[in-house]
C-alpha cells in the first residue's frame, strides 16, 4: 500500500478537529456539520481496510514503520491484525453516533466539545493501530486529556468529582504500566516493538512483575473488580456522548491491552495467573449484576451492568481457548454496540425529562411508542436473547469458560439470569405501569435521533444472525495468539484449538 | 625602556558571549541614566544582546580555555542555551508586567544580564574558583531582583530571606570546596578526580565531609528538600516576572555546577552520592507535590511545583550515567518552556493595582479568554507529564535513565508522586474550564511580547512532545563531548 491508510485514520480526525478552530465560535451549526462530516469521512476511510484486509494471515497488515526517536530505538510503527480491525470500525461508528446525539444537547462551548471529540477519536485510533509500545502509551495517555474535559465540562451536576476520580484512577494505573514498559525495554533487548518483544523468553519472576504492572493499567480501564469504582461515577456524570464513548470504546481498551500485551508477551505469567483472573471476572459478573438490582439511577444501573458484562469479556479472554477468546472479543464489540445504544437512548430521553431517577419514569410505552420499541430491542440484546448479538458472545464465552473450568461457567451463567432480571425489571418500571404526570406530552423521536439509533439496530441483528462476518476476522489472529500463549512447554497440556468454529 | 607586550586576544575568544553580555549590561545602565526618555528601548537591547550571545554559544566549537578553568563544551552549551532562553523569554514578557506593577526598568534589565553572565560562567566552570565566581555573580543580582519592587512588603522580606539563606548556602559550598582543596591540592575539577583515584581517597572521612557540604550547598541552590525552605516564600514574595526567571534560569545553572562537580570531580564517590540523591529526590518530590495540593495561591502552587520538578531532574543526576545527565538536560529544556509558559499565563492575569495570583482568579478563564485557557491547559498537562507534551518525554527519559542505573524504588516513587501532582495541576484546569467566570472579570490583554513568549513555549512543549528526537539527539551528543 502506498497510501498510509492507518496514519490517515489517526491524523485525519485530529487535523479535522483542529480545523474546526478556524470556524468562528458563534456559527454553531457549521461547527456541528463539519464535525459530522469529518467523522463520516473517517467512517468511510475504514471501508478500504475492511475490503483489503486479508483474513487468512495473522501477520500485521497495512504496516507503517518509520524511525521516530532513534536514540531510544523508538519507531513510529503501525499495523493491524484481525483483532484490532474490528475496534477501528467500532470506534469510527461510535464517534459518528456520539456527534449525532450531542447535536442539540451540547449548548455551551460547542466548538471545544467537538474539537475534543475528534481529538479523542484520533488518539483512540492510534491506540488500536500502534505496534510500538511507546507509541501505544502516548496514545493511551493522550486519550485521557479530551475525556477528562468531556466529562468535566459538559457533564452532570457531580461531574468534577467524577472526572477527577476517572483521571486519577487511570493515571495511576497507566504510570505503573509505564514502569513496566521501561522494565520490559531494559530486559527485552532495548526495543519497544511489540512483535519482537513477544518473541522472546523472559524469566517467570520478571513476567509476573510485568503482568501485575500491566494489570494495573488494563484492569482499571476494563474495569475489573475491585478497581471498577470510577466507572459508575464517570458514566453517570458524563454527557450522553461521553457515556457512549466510555462504554463503546474506552473500556474496551483495557481488554484490548490484555490481548495485545499481557497474553502474547507474558505467556507464562498469564498461565500462572489464570485462576485469579477468572475469579476476579466471575466476581465482577455476579457483583455487578447484584448491584444493578439496587440502583435507582438509570445511568448508574447501565454503568454497573457494564461492570458485569466486562466481567464476561475478561472471563472469555482468560479462558485461553479459541471459543472463549473469540467470544470475549465479539462480546467487546457487542457490548460497545448495545451499551452504546442504551446510553444513546438514555441521552435522548434525558433531554426530554431531565431526570435520571428510575422512579420518576412510568408508562413511556404509551407516550413514546417508537422509543419504547428501540429500547426493548436494546434491552433484549443486553440480556442476550438468541437472535441478537448479545447471545452469540455470551454463549461462546460460557462455552470457553466451561472448557477451562466448569464451575466458573456455572457461576457466571447466574449473571445472565440476574441480567435478565434487572434489565427487564428496568424496562417494566420505565415503560409500563401507569403514565406519570411528568411523562405526558413528550416529543416523539425525530428523524436525527432515529437515524442515530438505526445503525445500532442493524448491527445487533446482523451480528446476531450472521456472527461469522466478524468472527471471520478473528479466527486466524486468535489462533496465532493462542499459539503464542501456549507455545512454550505447555503445548502438550492443552487441547488443540478448534479450527473453524461456527456457533 | 618599555616593551610592548603583545596581548593574545585569541585567548579570550571563548569568553566573547559573556563579555558581550557584560557590555550590554553596562550599556543598559548608561542608557537608563543618560537617555531616560528612551526606556522602551531597554528590553529590545537586552533581547538583541541575548539572541546574539545565544547564536555565538550555539555556533561555538568545543574548547577548553585558560588552562582548563573555562570549559566551553557541549554540556556547557546546553545549559547556556537554557539560561539564555530563560532570559530571552523573561525579557519578552517583562514589558507589560513591569509597567503594571511599576518596576524600575533600567535596573531590572541590567541585573538580569549580569545574573545571566554569572550563569554562563557557572555552566562553563572547570575550576572551583570560576564556579564560585559564577555562582556569586549569578546570585547577587538575583537578590537585588527579588527586592526590586520596593513598595511591597512581601518583596523585602523575600529578598532578605533569600539573601541570608543564599549566603549560608554559599558558605557551606566554600567550606566543602576548601576541604576538597586541602585534600587534593588543586581547584581544577578534573584534576580532583584524578588525584582521588591516584591516592585512593574514596573512603577518606574528610572527603566525605566535603561531599556532604557540597551536596547541601548545591541542594540549597536548586531548592532540593530538605534545603528548600526558602523557596516558597521567596518565589511568592518576588515580583512574578522575577519568580518566573528564578524558577528556570538559576535553577538550571545550579544543576550545571551540581552535575559538573559530581560527574567530573567526584565520579568515584558515586556509591555515596547516588543513594543520597535518591533519598533527596524522593523527599523533594514528596514535599513539593504534597504541599502543592493544599495551596490557594497559584503562584505559591507553582513554587511548590518547581520544587517537585527539581526532584524529578535529580533522577537523571543520581543515575551517574551519561544517559542520566542527558535526561536531566532534556528535562530542563522542556521545563524552560512549560514552566515559563505557565508563569506567562499567571502574569497575563495581572491588572494594574492587583496582581491576581490566587487560584480563584483563574475562575472561568476558558470563557473570558479561551486561547489563554487552552495554552495554560497544555502547559499544565505538560507539567503533569501527560503525552503528547514534552513534559512526558522528559519525565520518561529521566525514569528510564534512573531505572537503567538500578534505582527501581526511586522510579516507582517518582511515578506515584507524579500521579499525585496530577491532582493540583488538574485543579487549575477545573477552575479554568469548569466554573463560571466572576461578574466584572477584568479583560485580559495580550501584548506582542507576551504573545511571542506563549507561541515559543507552546511550540517548545508540543515540539518536544511530538518530535522528541531533535532535542534528545542534541542533549545526547552534547554529553558525548563532555
Amino acid at each position: 500500500m502506498s497510501i498510509p491508510l492507518l496514519s490517515t485514520l489517526i491524523f485525519f480526525p485530529i487535523l479535522g478537529g483542529l480545523s474546526l478552530l478556524c470556524v468562528p465560535r458563534t456559527q454553531i451549526s457549521t461547527i456541528r456539520l463539519m464535525a459530522l462530516f469529518v467523522s463520516l469521512v473517517e467512517l468511510l476511510l475504514t471501508l478500504p481496510l475492511v475490503l483489503l484486509f486479508d483474513k487468512s494471515t495473522y501477520v500485521m497488515q497495512f504496516v507503517e514503520n518509520r524511525p521516530w526517536i532513534e536514540v531510544l530505538n523508538i519507531n513510529y510503527s503501525l499495523g493491524i491484525d484481525g483483532i484490532s480491525i474490528l475496534f477501528l470500525l467500532l470506534t469510527a461508528l461510535i464517534i459518528v453516533v456520539s456527534i449525532l446525539v450531542s447535536w442539540e444537547s451540547i449548548k455551551d462551548k460547542v466548538l471545544e466539545f467537538f474539537v475534543a471529540l475528534l481529538l479523542l477519536e484520533g488518539a483512540m485510533m492510534g491506540v488500536f493501530c500502534a505496534t510500538d509500545l511507546f507509541l501505544f502509551y502516548i496514545f493511551w495517555e493522550a486519550m485521557l486529556i479530551p475525556m477528562f474535559l468531556i466529562i468535566g465540562i459538559w457533564g452532570g451536576p457531580n461531574r468534577i468529582y467524577a472526572t477527577i476520580k476517572f483521571f486519577l484512577y487511570t493515571l495511576v494505573g497507566s504510570l505503573l504500566m509505564l514502569v513496566g514498559i521501561i522494565l520490559l525495554y531494559q530486559n527485552g533487548g532495548h526495543t519497544f516493538d511489540i512483535l519482537k518483544l513477544a518473541g522472546q523468553p523472559y524469566s517467570l519472576k520478571l513476567q509476573l512483575i510485568l503482568f501485575w504492572a500491566f494489570f494495573a493499567a488494563f484492569a482499571v480501564k476494563v474495569p475489573m473488580w475491585p478497581v471498577h469504582t470510577w466507572l459508575p461515577d464517570a458514566h453517570t456524570e458524563a454527557p450522553a456522548a461521553g457515556s457512549v464513548i466510555l462504554a463503546g470504546v474506552l473500556i474496551k481498551m483495557g481488554a484490548y491491552g490484555f490481548l495485545r500485551f499481557s497474553l502474547p508477551i507474558l505467556p507464562d505469567a498469564t498461565q500462572l495467573m489464570l485462576m485469579p483472573m477468572l475469579v476476579l471476572s466471575v466476581i465482577a459478573i455476579v457483583y455487578g449484576a447484584i448491584i444493578c438490582l439496587a440502583q435507582t439511577d438509570l445511568k448508574r444501573l447501565i454503568a454497573y451492568s457494564s461492570v458485569s458484562h466486562m466481567g464476561f469479556v475478561t472471563l472469555g479472554l482468560f479462558a485461553l481457548n479459541q471459543r472463549g477468546l473469540e467470544g470475549g472479543i465479539l462480546q467487546m464489540i457487542n457490548h460497545g454496540v448495545v451499551t452504546g445504544a442504551l446510553f444513546l437512548a438514555i441521552g435522548m430521553i434525558y433531554e426530554r425529562t431531565h431526570t435520571r431517577e428510575i422512579a420518576a419514569y412510568g408508562g413511556l410505552a404509551s407516550t413514546m411508542p417508537v422509543f419504547a420499541g428501540f429500547f426493548l430491542l436494546f434491552t433484549l440484546a443486553a440480556v442476550g436473547l438468541p437472535g441478537t448479538n448479545g447471545f452469540i458472545g455470551e454463549f461462546l464465552i460460557l462455552l470457553g469458560g466451561f472448557e477451562r473450568q466448569p464451575w466458573v461457567a456455572v457461576v457466571a451463567a447466574s449473571g445472565l439470569i440476574l441480567g435478565a432480571w434487572y434489565m427487564l425489571w428496568l424496562y417494566q418500571r420505565i415503560f409500563f405501569n401507569e403514565v406519570k404526570e411528568s411523562m405526558q406530552g413528550l416529543m416523539p423521536l425525530n428523524l436525527r435521533e432515529i437515524l442515530t439509533l438505526m445503525p445500532m439496530v442493524l448491527l445487533i441483528f446482523w451480528i446476531g444472525l450472521y456472527p461469522n462476518a466478524l468472527l471471520g476476522f478473528l479466527h486466524v489472529s486468535v489462533g496465532h495468539l493462542l499459539d503464542q500463549v501456549h507455545g512454550v512447554g505447555l503445548a502438550g497440556m492443552m487441547p488443540p484449538p478448534g479450527i473453524a468454529l461456527h456457533p | 625602556m618599555i616593551e610592548a607586550v603583545a596581548v593574545n586576544w585569541t585567548a579570550v575568544e571563548p569568553l566573547i558571549p559573556e563579555l558581550l553580555l557584560i557590555s550590554v549590561a553596562v550599556l543598559l545602565i548608561g542608557c537608563d541614566l543618560f537617555v531616560p526618555r528612551q526606556r522602551q528601548l531597554l528590553p529590545w537591547l537586552t533581547l538583541v544582546g541575548c539572541v546574539t550571545a545565544l547564536a555565538m554559544v550555539l555556533g561555538a566549537q568545543p574548547i577548553s580555555a585558560f588552562g582548563g578553568m573555562f570549559l566551553a563544551d557541549g554540556y556547557a552549551m546546553v545549559f547556556k542555551a537554557i539560561c539564555l532562553g530563560a532570559v530571552i523569554l523573561t525579557a519578552l514578557m517583562s514589558e507589560r508586567f513591569c509597567r503594571i506593577i511599576g518596576l524600575r526598568q533600567g535596573e531590572f534589565y541590567s541585573l538580569l544580564l549580569l545574573s545571566l553572565t554569572g550563569m554562563l560562567l557557572m555552566a562553563s566552570a572547570g575550576d572551583l574558583m570560576v564556579l564560585y565566581l559564577g555562582l556569586e555573580l549569578m546570585a547577587l543580582p538575583v537578590y537585588a531582583l527579588v527586592g526590586l519592587h520596593k513598595r511591597e512588603q512581601r518583596t523585602s522580606e523575600a529578598a532578605i530571606k533569600y539573601f541570608l539563606m543564599g549566603g549560608f548556602a554559599s558558605a557551606l559550598l566554600l567550606f566543602g570546596m576548601s576541604l576538597l582543596y586541602g585534600l587534593t591540592g588543586t581547584t581544577e575539577i578534573m584534576r580532583i578526580a584524578e588525584y582521588i583515584a591516584a591516592r585512593n581517597l574514596v573512603d577518606n572521612p574528610a572527603l566525605l565531609a566535603a561531599l556532604g557540604l557540597l551536596l547541601a550547598g548545591f541542594s540549597f541552590k536548586v531548592a532540593v528538600a530538605p534545603f528548600h525552605l526558602w523557596t516558597p516564600d521567596v518565589y511568592e514574595g518576588a515580583p512574578t516576572i522575577v519568580t518566573a526567571f528564578m524558577s528556570v534560569g538559576p535553577k538550571a545553572a545550579g544543576f550545571a555546577i551540581f552535575g559538573r562537580v559530581l560527574f567530573l570531580g567526584l565520579p568515584q564517590l558515586h556509591d555515596h552520592w547516588g543513594p543520597i540523591l535518591a533519598v533527596l529526590a524522593l523527599l523533594t518530590m514528596a514535599v513539593g507535590n504534597i504541599t502543592a495540593l493544599c495551596q490557594q495561591s497559584l503562584k505559591r502552587m507553582l513554587a511548590y511545583s518547581s520544587i517537585a520538578h527539581a526532584g524529578y531532574a535529580l533522577l537523571g543526576l543520581l543515575a551517574g550515567t551519561a544517559e542520566g545527565m542527558a535526561a536531566t538536560l532534556t528535562y530542563l529544556t522542556v521545563y524552560l518552556f512549560m514552566n515559563l509558559g505557565a508563569f506567562a499565563i499567571l502574569m497575563l492575569l495581572a491588572v494594574p493595582g492587583e496582581s491576581h495570583e490566587s487560584l480563584d482568579d483563574c475562575r472561568g478563564l476558558a470563557a473570558r479568554n479561551p486561547l489563554a485557557a487552552a495554552l495554560m491547559l497544555v502547559f499544565l498537562f505538560s507539567l503533569t507529564g501527560i503525552p503528547p507534551t514534552g513534559g512526558f518525554i522528559g519525565k520518561f527519559y529521566l525514569l528510564k535513565a534512573a531505572f537503567a542505573a538500578g534505582y527501581t524504588f526511586t522510579v516507582v516513587g517518582a511515578v506515584l508522586f507524579s500521579a499525585i501532582s496530577a491532582y493540583f495541576y488538574l485543579r487549575v484546569v477545573r477552575i479554568m474550564y469548569m466554573s463560571e467566570p466572576p461578574e466584572q472579570a477584568p479583560v485580559l490583554t495580550m501584548d506582542r511580547g507576551m504573545a511571542a513568549v506563549l507561541g515559543v513555549c507552546l511550540l517548545g512543549v508540543l515540539g518536544v512532545g511530538i518530535f522528541p528526537g531533535v532535542v534528545l539527539d542534541w542533549t545526547v551528543s552534547a554529553i558525548a563531548g563532555m
